[in-house]
């Protein structure tokens, strides 16, 4: 069963949604004792990364978080927070895995934010089991989290390379929207919640 | 690569989807949920669902028809029509949609635009603008093409992304339901212009309006209703076309 960590930030009904479609079970996490009762966690997330912290650190519940031994996936801002830091409102974050999250470069030729489905190129992660490499995914996002050859398993080209998904020990994150990518999508959140 | 996108419009009153010819004459062409389930299947990319009911009662109805396309719904979906607030916008985000579209309340107010950004982020607000040639100026219009404003086009468009539009999205009302293509010209001037994606609407009448809107302007999707609504331009159709003229796309 996922629990659902209700910090306040952003749409969490296309989530449920999501996951009622494909018979998945959940509930909210409000509180410390509450995640014992779940076997895999999600972060969501939607909004300013700063903002977002603000509430998580408010929430009190960013220590558990670190703490935990059970798979955790935290999906766009979500994702992001799992980071050491980011430009959007210069942010100190979880620092769960040690990268960066920074600005697009309208520099590049791009347009911000990056809004859209993107094709995805994947590592061999049980994450994205039964997902084509290069299948796209959708995503809405202004700031990313740079490439890494440590902590990155898929990646997406927008402007330059960067992390499309990252994972340390038992903590996921993917800046794409799986609730809002189609087929592709459900079976990520699928995958995600048969994690041992 | 990024994908050009592929999104139909429902016009959404009292519950039901319904399409104006030239914003006239509507037609009822269906449930909203069975048709944007539909949609999905086919490979549409993206929906938006423009409320136009009138009445009182309005919020209430289309915050159950978000929340009911919200459960069926696997692609994202952008609610317009009627949201004047920023408790409009939040009561849509809550009931799941992914983006708001604002019009002629950001033509009264434009600080709508910079106070939604703040507090949803500029991801959740499209900008949608209906322009009109006058006197060889693109002018901006409300009320579906009837009431001309002093804004011009171009530059209001520039004050929206500067003021936090994630979007925009321009109706050109000359070619609105002429199905005699898109205003390239002009759509390749504002997407030039600005630095946020744009969505193009306002003539779409066969798959080479498409084409040529991908290949002549730097627009990142095209909206249409009508094509699409009685099954003129079936999507994996379109999409595969597209596809033969290198334009990328989601198969």
């Amino acid at each position: 069963m996922i629990g659902i960590v209700n910090y306040g930030a952003g749409n969490i009904f296309s989530l449920t949604s999501a996951l009622s479609r494909l018979g998945i079970t959940y509930g909210m996490i409000n509180s410390e004792d509450e995640f014992d009762q779940y076997s895999h966690i999600i972060i969501p997330g939607v909004g300013h990364a700063g903002a977002a912290m603000d509430k998580l650190n408010k929430s009190g519940l960013v220590d558990k978080i670190r703490s935990l031994t059970k798979p955790v996936l935290g999906i766009c801002v979500g994702m992001q927070l799992l980071t050491d830091h980011s430009e959007e409102g210069d942010a100190t974050l979880t620092s769960i895995i040690p990268l960066q999250t920074k600005l697009f470069d309208k520099e590049l030729g791009i347009k911000i934010p990056h809004m859209g489905w993107n094709n995805v190129e994947i590592k061999n992660n049980s994450l994205f089991e039964g997902v084509e490499n290069q299948t796209q995914f959708y995503f809405v996002h202004s700031y990313f989290i740079e490439y890494n050859p440590i902590f990155g398993i898929a990646t997406a080209d927008y402007g330059q390379e960067y992390s499309a998904a990252i994972q340390k020990d038992n903590f996921y994150g993917v800046q794409f929207h799986p609730e809002k990518s189609g087929a592709a999508g459900e079976r990520l959140l699928l995958n995600f919640s048969n994690l041992k | 690569m990024l994908s050009k996108r592929i999104i139909p419009c429902l016009d959404v009153k009292d519950g039901r989807t319904v399409k104006g010819v030239n914003f006239v004459d509507l037609k009822d062409a269906g449930d909203p949920v069975e048709l944007a389930w539909q949609y999905a299947q086919q490979g549409a990319d993206e929906l938006v669902f423009l409320d136009i009911t009138a009445t009182h009662e309005r919020r209430k109805t289309m915050i159950e028809m978000v929340k009911s396309v919200a459960r069926q719904l696997n692609i994202p979906f952008t609610i317009g029509g009627g949201i004047t607030e920023i408790a409009d916008a939040e009561a849509l985000l809550n009931a799941g949609a992914d983006k708001i579209s604002i019009n002629s309340a950001a033509v009264k107010n434009p600080q709508l635009i910079a106070d939604l950004a703040k507090v949803f982020g500029r991801q959740f607000v499209v900008v949608a603008v209906d322009t009109k040639l006058v006197n060889g100026k693109n002018m901006v219009h409300l009320n579906g093409g009837r009431l001309i404003t002093e804004l011009e086009t171009e530059q209001w468009i520039k004050q929206a992304e500067d003021l936090g539009a994630g979007e925009i999205l321009l109706t050109s009302m000359d070619h609105d339901g002429t199905k005699q293509g898109f205003d390239c010209n002009l759509l390749q001037t504002i997407s030039q212009m600005i630095n946020i994606p744009v969505i193009a609407s306002g003539g779409a009448g066969s798959i080479e309006h498409f084409t040529e809107v991908f290949t002549t302007t730097g627009v990142d999707a095209a909206l249409a209703a009508s094509v699409f609504h009685f099954g003129e331009i079936p999507i994996p159709v379109l999409k595969n076309e597209l596809k033969k003229h290198n334009i990328p796309v989601r198969l």
